[in-house]
Formats: C-alpha cells, sequence, structure tokens
C-alpha cells in the first residue's frame, strides 16, 4: 500500500441494526460529531417490530483508518448489534427518494414534465404553477435531477438520504 | 431467577447488594429522598457521604482500581448529577468499572425544566460506557443488573442509570440476577478469547525478533491479578524487557531488572529510546496514546507492533499494527504462553544479549537521577523518603496523585511491586482526582497504607474531603509537594514560554497544617530535608487522617521529557540538554496535560 492510498478520503455506506431505545440516534450521531467523522446521510427506522429493532444507514467518507475506527466505535455502543460495511462486505444497492417542488409557467413546465419523464419521476402534486415530483434512485440520479430543475424554477427538496442493503439471499 | 414485588427504592438496594456492592460513596437530594429512607433502613450496604459529588466518583474510582471491583455512586437530580461528569469522563478515559445511580424528577415532570431537572443521560452519554434512563420500575432491577455487567465486562467503564423519583416509589417486580450475576445481554458482547492463529504469529514474531520490548498498559491491571502474573510469566520467560505505561505500573515488579522503568513523556531515557529502536513491539493491554507514543510520524519507525486490546477501537486508532489481537489480555496470554511452551519456543539470545548490553549502556545516563542538596527538600528525595518509609511499616502501601509534576515524580521513584497499588488520573489528567481517590482506597483497604501525593495546586480542587475522612476515620496521608506553582504548568512557560509565568504562581495559600487542624486532622510539615523523615514518621504512625505540607524545591522541573510532538530519541535529559534544543529550535510548544 502506498502512502497515498493510505490517505486517500473513499466514501463507504454502512448499515448499523441497533435496539430501537429511546437515545440510541442520540449515541450514534454524539459519536460522529464528538470524534469528527462525517456524515454525508443518515436515514433511520424501525424494521423490526417484534424484535424492536432499528436500521441506520450511514454514507460516511474518511480515510481507510477512519472508516474502520468508524465501524469499530459504532460496534462499541451498546445498544447496537451489528455493523456492516456495504461499500466492501460484499455486493450491495443503494437508493434515495426526493421530493422536488419546481414552479413556474410556459415553456418551463413542459420541459420540467419532460426531464421528469426521462428520470420516471412522477408528479405527486401539482398545481396552475408548481409541480412537485417524486424522484428514486441512486443518489447520483437523485442530484443529476435536482440540477436539471434548477433552471427551470426549482423552490425545494426533500431527500430521505441513502438507504441501502446488500445483494443475494443474506440478510443482515 | 425469581421474582418479587418491591418499591423502587427496595429493588435499587437489594440489586445492588445482589450484585456484591458493600459500600457506595453518594450526597442525598430532594428526589432521593424515597432511596435514602430506604438506606436508613436496613443494613449491610454502607453509604459513605462525602461533602462534593466529584469526590464520589474518584473515591469510588479509587475503590475500583484498589479492588477491581465496581465503585457505586449515588448522587441527586440537576447538580448532583452534573458534579458527576469530571469523575465520569475521568473513569471513561481510565477503563474504571463504575455504576452511577442519579436521582432525577419524576417522569411527569421531564422535560418541563423542573426544579433541578438536568438531562443527565444527555449530558453524560458521550463520557458513559453506556447510561440509562429508567421509566418503568418493572424495568429496574434488569437495568441495574445489566449496569454492572456493562461496567464490569469488557473494557470496563463508568455505566449511569438515572432513575426519576417515582420509579423509587412504586412497586414492582424485581428479578434477581442471573448465575454469576452475569447478564445474557442482546448486543453486548465483548470478545474475550484472541484469535489463535493472530497468536501463533505474535510468537513467531518474538521468536524471530532481535530486539523485541514489551510495552504493557493498564489493560493488564484491568484484566485481573491473573493477568498480571501470566504476564510477569511471559516476561521473565523470554528474557525480553519490558516497560509499562503510567496506567500499568505494577502489572510488572517494579524492581525487576527486566523492567526499563515507565516510558513516555516523562518515561525513562533507556525505555523510551527502546521503544524508539525495538524491531518487534508487544503491546499487552495499552492504547498508544499520546503521551506515550510522541510524535506518531516517528514513533518506533522501524519495527513490528503486536497490539493485544479488549477493545477493537483500540486497534489501528492512532497507530497502525502488524498483529493485532482482540481478547482479554489473561485469556491471550494464557493462550500464547501454551503455544509457546508447546512449541518449545526460543528467543534468539544471542540477540538479545547485544540488545540487552544496548539497553544497560542507556541505562548508564541514570535519567531519574537530580541533584540532591541539603539545604532544600527535592521532590524527587521526598519522594524516596515517604517510600522507603512506607516499607519499614510493613503494610501494603497504596498511592494515589494529582495531576502534575508532583505525579510524575512519583510515577518514575515509587516502585510497585504489585498491581492496583497505584491509582492516578492519566487519561484525562484530573487534578482533583487523587486526594478523594485515597479516600475510596481507604474504605476498601482499612488496614492498609493510603498514600496520597499531592501537588498544592491539586489539592484545593477537592480538600474539603478531609471532612469525609475525619467522619470514617480514614486516615489517609496526604503528602502535599508544596512549591507554591501550579508547577507543571510553570515548567512549560520556563521552556516554551520564556520564562513568563502566567497565572502559574500560587503563593497565596491556606496554612496547610492549619487547615488540617481546622478539621480536627492531623497536621504536619518539613521545611527542610532534616525535618522530613520525623514528620513522615508521625504520618504513619498516626492514626489521624494527615495533611503533610512538604516545602519542595520550587523551580524543580521533571526530567527526562520528550516535549510534545518530538520523536522518543530527541528526549531531553535534563536543563542543560533543554537549553540546546530551544536553541536548535527542534522543539515546539505543545498542548499543557
Ligand atoms: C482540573 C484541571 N485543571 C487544570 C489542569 C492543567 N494543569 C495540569 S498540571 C497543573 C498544575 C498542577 O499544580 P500542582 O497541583 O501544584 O502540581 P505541581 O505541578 O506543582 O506538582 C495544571 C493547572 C488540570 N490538569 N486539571
Ligand atoms: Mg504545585
Amino acid at each position: 500500500m502506498t502512502n497515498n492510498d493510505k490517505d486517500d478520503i473513499l466514501r463507504h455506506t454502512v448499515s448499523v441494526l441497533v435496539d430501537n431505545e429511546s437515545g440510541v440516534l442520540a449515541r450514534v450521531i454524539g459519536l460522529f460529531s464528538g470524534r469528527g467523522y462525517n456524515i454525508e446521510s443518515l436515514t433511520v427506522a424501525e424494521t423490526d417490530h417484534v424484535e424492536n429493532l432499528s436500521k441506520i444507514t450511514i454514507v460516511t467518507s474518511g480515510t481507510r483508518q477512519v472508516i474502520e475506527q468508524i465501524k469499530a466505535q459504532l460496534d462499541r455502543l451498546v445498544p447496537v448489534r451489528k455493523v456492516v460495511d456495504l461499500t466492501i462486505d460484499g455486493p450491495s444497492v443503494e437508493r434515495e427518494m426526493a421530493l422536488v417542488k419546481v414552479a413556474g409557467e410556459g415553456e418551463h413546465r413542459v420541459e420540467a414534465l419532460r426531464i421528469a419523464d426521462i428520470f420516471r419521476a412522477r408528479v405527486i402534486d401539482s398545481s396552475n404553477s408548481s409541480f412537485v415530483f417524486e424522484v428514486f434512485g441512486k443518489a447520483g440520479k437523485v442530484d443529476a435531477f435536482i440540477k436539471l430543475m434548477e433552471p427551470l424554477g426549482l423552490v425545494d427538496v426533500s431527500r430521505t438520504g441513502v438507504v441501502a442493503i446488500s445483494r443475494g439471499a443474506e440478510g443482515l | 431467577m425469581s421474582t418479587k414485588e418491591m418499591t423502587g427504592s427496595e429493588i435499587i438496594i437489594q440489586a445492588l447488594k445482589d450484585q456484591g456492592v458493600d459500600v457506595m460513596f453518594g450526597l442525598p437530594g430532594g428526589v432521593l429522598l424515597p432511596l435514602y429512607d430506604a438506606l436508613f433502613k436496613q443494613n449491610g450496604l454502607r453509604h459513605i457521604l462525602v461533602k462534593h459529588e466529584q469526590a464520589a466518583v474518584h473515591a469510588a474510582e479509587g475503590y475500583a482500581r484498589s479492588t477491581g471491583k465496581v465503585g457505586t455512586v449515588l448522587v441527586t437530580s440537576g447538580p448532583g448529577a452534573t458534579n458527576t461528569v469530571t469523575g465520569l469522563v475521568d473513569a471513561m478515559m481510565d477503563s474504571v468499572p463504575l455504576v452511577c445511580l442519579t436521582g432525577q424528577v419524576p417522569s411527569s415532570l421531564i422535560g418541563n425544566d423542573a426544579f433541578q431537572e438536568a438531562d443527565i443521560t444527555g449530558i453524560t452519554r458521550g463520557c458513559t460506557k453506556h447510561n440509562y434512563l429508567v421509566k418503568d420500575v418493572n424495568d429496574l432491577g434488569r437495568v441495574l443488573h445489566e449496569a454492572y455487567y456493562v461496567a464490569r465486562t469488557g473494557r470496563p467503564g463508568p455505566v449511569l442509570v438515572d432513575i426519576p423519583k417515582d420509579v423509587l416509589l412504586s412497586l414492582g417486580t424485581y428479578q434477581t440476577p442471573g448465575k454469576n450475576s452475569a447478564v445474557e445481554h442482546k448486543s453486548y458482547k465483548p470478545q474475550v478469547k484472541g484469535d489463535t492463529a493472530a497468536i501463533k504469529e505474535a510468537i513467531d514474531l518474538i521468536k524471530k525478533a532481535k530486539k523485541p520490548l514489551f510495552y504493557g498498559g493498564g489493560g493488564i491491571v484491568n484484566s485481573g491479578d491473573a493477568a498480571c502474573t501470566l504476564f510477569t510469566q511471559l516476561v521473565k520467560m523470554t528474557g525480553i524487557p519490558c516497560s509499562l505505561t503510567l496506567m500499568g505500573l505494577g502489572a510488572f515488579p517494579g524492581s525487576d531488572d527486566q523492567f526499563l522503568g515507565m516510558m513516555g513523556m516523562h518515561g525513562t531515557y533507556e525505555a523510551n529510546m527502546a521503544m524508539h529502536d525495538c524491531d518487534v513491539m508487544i503491546n499487552i493491554g495499552a492504547r498508544f496514546d499520546d503521551r506515550v507514543t510522541g510524535a506518531l510520524d516517528k514513533f518506533s519507525p522501524d519495527s513490528k507492533k503486536i497490539h493485544v486490546d479488549i477493545d477493537p477501537s483500540s486497534i489501528n486508532k492512532n497507530v497502525v499494527v502488524d498483529v493485532p489481537i482482540i481478547g482479554d489480555v489473561a485469556h491471550v496470554l494464557e493462550e500464547l504462553i501454551k503455544h509457546w511452551k508447546a512449541d518449545q519456543a526460543q528467543v534468539n539470545t544471542k540477540s538479545l544479549d547485544k540488545w540487552w548490553k544496548q539497553i544497560n549502556d542507556w541505562r548508564t545516563k541514570d535519567s531519574l537521577k537530580y541533584t540532591s542538596s541539603n539545604k532544600v527538600i527535592k521532590p524527587q528525595y521526598a519522594l524516596e523518603r515517604i517510600r522507603d518509609l512506607a516499607l519499614e511499616t510493613g503494610k501494603d502501601t497504596f498511592y494515589t496523585t494529582e495531576v502534575g509534576q508532583h505525579q510524575m515524580w512519583a510515577a518514575q521513584h515509587l516502585c510497585f511491586e504489585k498491581p492496583k497499588r497505584w491509582m492516578t488520573s492519566g487519561g484525562l489528567g484530573t487534578m482533583g482526582y487523587g486526594f478523594p481517590s485515597a479516600m475510596g482506597v481507604q474504605v476498601a483497604h482499612p488496614d492498609g497504607l493510603v498514600v496520597a501525593i499531592a501537588g498544592d495546586g491539586s489539592f484545593q480542587m477537592n480538600l474539603q474531603e478531609i471532612a469525609t475522612l475525619m467522619a470514617y476515620r480514614l486516615p489517609v496521608k496526604c503528602f502535599i509537594l508544596n512549591n507554591k506553582f501550579l508547577g507543571m504548568v510553570r515548567q512549560w512557560q520556563e521552556m516554551f514560554h520564556g520564562e513568563r509565568y502566567s497565572e502559574s504562581v500560587i503563593e497565596d495559600q491556606p496554612d496547610f497544617v492549619k487547615l488540617a487542624e481546622a478539621y480536627g486532622a492531623l497536621g504536619l510539615r518539613a521545611n527542610n530535608p532534616g525535618e522530613l523523615d520525623d514528620v513522615i514518621k508521625q504520618a504513619y504512625a498516626s492514626d489521624l487522617p494527615t495533611i503533610v505540607d512538604i516545602r519542595t524545591d520550587p523551580e524543580e522541573n521533571v526530567f527526562p521529557m520528550i516535549p510534545s510532538g518530538a520523536a522518543h530519541n530527541e528526549i531531553i535529559l535534563g536543563p542543560e540538554d533543554s537549553e540546546s534544543s530551544e536553541n536548535g529550535g527542534s522543539v515546539s510548544s505543545g498542548v499543557l496535560v
């Protein structure tokens, strides 16, 4: 390994299975802020009601050593059951959703609809002067869609952040 | 497991007893009155009433570190709870097992800015190993058992349990703990057994090493007496030199010829040079702290590194190692020794002899030497006398320290043959730790000789505990190495800030002898070397808590010293050395303790 590799900033998607108890999200977030790690995106929801488990998907970046630290530190939290690095522990798929509000009239409206069609974004609200689009895909696709909407009257965006899961038959 | 209906307060007392708790350190307040009432009605659980909650935590730390058991703290909501924060961070940094019970305002008032409400689980989330807010009395027993389990297993640490007043009062069912008070936890499962392949790899490295070195840390002490015995056995068996961190002192006999002394910022010349030059570094239960490594890019450049640690996050955190072994020190060493013997493994004795020759050469520098005086008391001399006269008492002696120059001199000049006899604030460097910590040690060891080595600055951070010592007749011997300075600050100002002693002079201090007497304790003073022995003997002979004001040379500095940002082989041995390096400009100022 050359020195350069060592200092390269890598982007990793980490899946964290936690006991869904009070304060658990604060513990995870506090760990990142307290130790100066990056959070590019973080999503969380309960995924197993019976077992009372939540899954947190974190997109983070850092050197290889920092990424390893992040995973070890996460694993050290008492309510954390499992930490999986979806970027290196095997193939995985990632998706994000965004709601994108575009306001405008005339040609801009038509163009917005045309681009939405290309991106397979759906209109989920419309008024005489606005649309709300729902767009799914990899984070990059969502980014591209939003960028294209900018000149067409983009007024607001809500994004879910990335959710991810490993490919194949295995569970977390 | 059996269940029983009780009030929350009764559940707490029962759970603590079932966890083997015999004493706790605390101070009551409004929301805790039901619990203190229940405490009043029972026998078997002792409560030591402190004067300040920070001291309760440090006392519990002293108790824990000198016994290997979990220390217990009990404080009220709001200010009582927030006063524990420094102690909790201290315990977190030094891996000390504690359970801190805090009272909380009634559940119905939480979030309303009620009187003496503080979000203590929020405040301490980052400085406890784990914490809990118990909202249902039926969870209380389970949570408490879990708290003790989490505190003492894996890498030990402080656990806080916040309990609202209504939970103390309501009736619920209590669950007794499982066998050996172990808890089957869903997500928390520390790894104790090391990976056999990695252990064999380590053996291979050690066999081939030409200049091997053991670097032992507080993890050995934390793992227990068995770990220290195994460590000592391994060091003796292989004949490899051994150095210890500040936290590890006592894990290997200090008087043994294979011991190179402490390493790190104020470690010995031979230990630091050996750290720098070794070709195989065997780190057992230490965490490559920056006060040990110095400049990371110049740290032990040519060595292969083996690292045994129970905490996976310690591996490759500061220093990338070649053979990581995650597991409990005792378990790993037991297996390592087993395989070593089974393989009939041998060290490379020819190379090792050469290595020892080099080390013994470094030793001739006698890096802990100091200029003695018969006019003024040198702090190092005071420590030698405190040490030697303690030996003469024949008592099992326990030392605690405050933080500063005196702490480093204590680490250098006291000698620890056994683990759990040395309690100092390493990771956090908490002034105010040592005196209350000694109180906890004395509670745990009523017949032991408990000596607190203090600085005049640090002592004044928790001196109110003289009253507690008096109340419980805890005959702690506190020696203040009084230089009328925040000495360690002064030393850095002298070395790195042009001798501008900005806010480090503390001449306006109380008469420590009269202060002791005001509390009814014994106060003594030594002004010059001639008075020293007599005063120390009087202190040791008294069954009163004793405060000894030892007037030391105010301008003495701690050497050797590796300035922060420097490498081990850039170690400064004394004042002559320090000037040349300042002129050379290679030494930069750093961040103070
Ligand atoms: C609570 C706290 N505040 C500040 C410091 C910074 N500090 C480190 S050593 C020191 C001086 C300690 O003075 P004293 O107790 O007299 O010990 P000496 O160095 O003189 O032996 C200070 C202020 C600290 N470590 N802890
Ligand atoms: Mg001082």
